[in-house]
């Protein structure tokens, strides 16, 4: 089998986000960055996929130079090769970034042959709009599902399970080659191994320059782009202060009061 | 007068799920807006029935597929498919779907094949030259301000965003019959089997009461004492996205953006510091209890009460004191 997986770059917000002073990205300046979650667990598939039954790995990526980490990240896991889709650093729409990816794998296709399989996070992290896997596959005419949390490989298909609506799981059969959008708990993804840092470190990452969303493949073709960011702004919350129940296990008393207040505790 | 605005209703144990009534409460001010009629796709079994209960939702047509080829089991390509052969038949000005796992595939493999833009989850739109909408990122911690220029506007509802709204004396909706033609490929991923849930234990997602658990357990073993007390008060555990990485507990049990939301009546947040990722799973909560050592972790800022301390003191101490209480 024949993998690629598709990752994309976010930043590691933790507590709380800042924006930039022009609102138009997160401040970075104090965060480090990562693979989107559901896309490491694409990436821990892929290279079991591999362990277990042979053929070869890929990761792709579209975004900025730094994206590298991520996809050193990746081969220090097991990925084989690395294909970074080079942007000037702006921001990518779902439109562009899918006719982009669509693009390179048709051309990794020509030069290296054919993915059975290529695995999507099911949404990004930061911006999620759920769609780009599904727009790659219509466009390079695969069968693909969503929201996938178990693959098995079987010969010439790959039989996928996502949680049902109410509750219990449903599952479907996709005939090889394949698109699929994964969800985080598909797998528990293994951490980097040393000598696996020390290998990714060294490998070959090969770069095409893509520059913008607005002299990509989508926009030259004439469709249309978007959404297109105005600018970013966070939720109004309603911040109250916590009331303070107590310390230690002093406060054991008042938590029960608490519950029995609303009714909780069964009595 | 303007196209139709076309709302893709999901069908949910015989009748139109929640997410979806919402969309059409969205859908019903865009419609205004635009000087237009809220039409409806539905599709399954119980399409037609569904469909004509639509009225007061302010639906004037419903649109039904009900064969067996396309509406038998759900097929996501073929389901968008058939949600863009509808809105190119009607000349619709926008399709709206709801956000949720269906929805959202439904309506991304329409705009798949109509190549035509796809803004996800949002919140608030106006139309106009261009259209400008709001929308979630980071699952609702961030917003971002967008335009979207398209023939057709494409959009996802985010979940409990708007409130649903029902219009008393407004007619049935129309119901008619659509059979498009879909091709044999686009039926190729379909469900072909399930399995049903586990018996017996509380799902997290319907508890009362969740007991959540964070880096500061410290261990698989500890959660033992989260478990003892969620026993107590018949809830249910859960963990931020540290504790299921560290498999300390499975993924099933993480509450956050890449997990479950939850909205119990209480959530008890034990040993978690309150990152981004888990408070959008559980600020549904009804009312947040924080139990943490550190005063000011961020999980503070959204707690409405707060007990200072070490969870490994405080959990037990609150297990003994419901069993002194329960006698």
């Amino acid at each position: 089998m024949n993998v690629l997986v598709c990752v994309k770059r976010v930043p590691q917000t933790g507590g709380r986000i800042v924006l930039t002073a022009d609102g138009q990205d997160i401040d970075t300046k104090f965060l480090g960055f990562t693979i989107s979650p559901h896309e490491e667990c694409g990436v821990e598939e892929a290279v079991r996929i591999v362990e277990a039954g042979g053929g070869s790995s890929a990761v792709l990526t579209l975004g900025p130079a730094a994206a590298e980490d991520q996809l050193r990240d990746a081969m220090a896991l097991g990925i084989e090769r690395a294909i970074l889709l080079e942007t000037d650093g702006t921001e990518w729409d779902p439109v562009s970034t899918a006719a982009a990816i669509t693009a390179a794998i048709r051309d990794q296709e020509a030069a290296h042959g054919a993915f059975d399989l290529v695995l999507f996070g099911n949404e990004s992290a930061d911006s999620g709009g759920f769609q780009v896997g599904i727009r790659v596959a219509v466009a390079l005419v695969r069968p693909v599902v969503s929201g996938i949390k178990g693959l098995t490989i079987g010969s010439g298909s790959v039989t996928a399970r996502r949680e049902a609506v109410g509750g219990g799981w449903e599952t479907y059969e996709l005939p090889l080659p394949a698109v699929v959008g994964v969800k985080e708990g598909l797998n528990l993804p293994r951490y980097p191994s040393v000598p696996g840092r020390l290998r990714a470190k060294k490998k070959e990452i090969e770069r095409i320059p893509v520059g913008a969303a607005t002299s990509g493949p989508a926009a030259a073709s004439g469709t249309p782009i978007g959404p297109s960011k105005v600018v970013l702004r966070l939720p109004q919350e309603q911040r109250s202060e916590a009331e303070i129940l107590g310390r230690g296990a002093e406060a054991a008393p008042a938590v029960v009061d608490l519950l029995e207040r609303i009714g909780v505790t069964g009595r | 007068m303007s196209g139709p605005v076309v709302v893709y209703v999901e069908l949910a144990g015989g009748e139109a799920d929640r997410v979806s009534l919402e969309t059409l409460a969205f859908a019903r001010v865009l419609a205004v807006a635009l000087d237009a009629d809220v039409e409806a796709l539905l599709i399954g079994g119980d399409a037609a029935a569904v469909g004509a209960g639509l009225g007061p939702q302010g639906v004037t047509t419903a649109h039904v597929v009900t064969g067996a080829d396309l509406a038998g089991t759900f097929a996501p390509g073929g389901w968008g498919a058939a949600l863009a052969a509808l809105a190119t038949a009607r000349g619709a000005s926008a399709v709206v779907g709801p956000g949720t796992d269906r929805g959202s595939e439904v309506v991304a493999h329409a705009a798949a094949r109509l190549g035509l833009p796809l803004a996800a989850n949002v919140l608030a739109a106006t139309p106009g030259d261009p259209w400008r909408l709001t929308r979630q990122r980071w699952a609702g911690s961030l917003l971002e301000d967008a335009t979207l220029e398209a023939p057709i506007r494409l959009l996802t509802m985010a979940p409990h965003a708007v409130a649903i709204e029902e219009r008393s004396g407004a007619p049935a909706a129309t119901v008619v019959p659509f059979a498009p033609q879909i091709s044999a490929g686009d039926l190729v991923v379909r469900v072909t089997g399930r399995e049903a849930p586990a018996a017996g234990s509380i799902a997290l997602g319907d508890a009362k009461v969740v007991i959540g658990g964070g880096r500061g357990v410290g261990s698989a073993a500890a959660f033992a004492e989260l478990e003892e007390l969620a026993g107590l008060l018949g809830g249910a555990v859960g963990g931020s996205r540290v504790v299921t990485s560290l498999g300390w507990r499975p993924h099933s049990d993480q509450i956050g953006q890449t997990g479950l939301r939850i909205a119990p009546d209480i959530y008890i947040a034990c040993g978690i510091s309150g990152a981004i990722q888990h408070i959008v799973g559980c600020k549904s909560a009804k009312r947040i209890l924080a139990i943490n050592s550190d005063a000011e972790s961020p999980i503070m800022s959204v707690a409405d009460y707060a007990v200072i301390g070490d969870l490994h003191a405080v959990v037990p101490a609150i297990s003994a004191e419901l069993r002194r209480r329960q006698g």
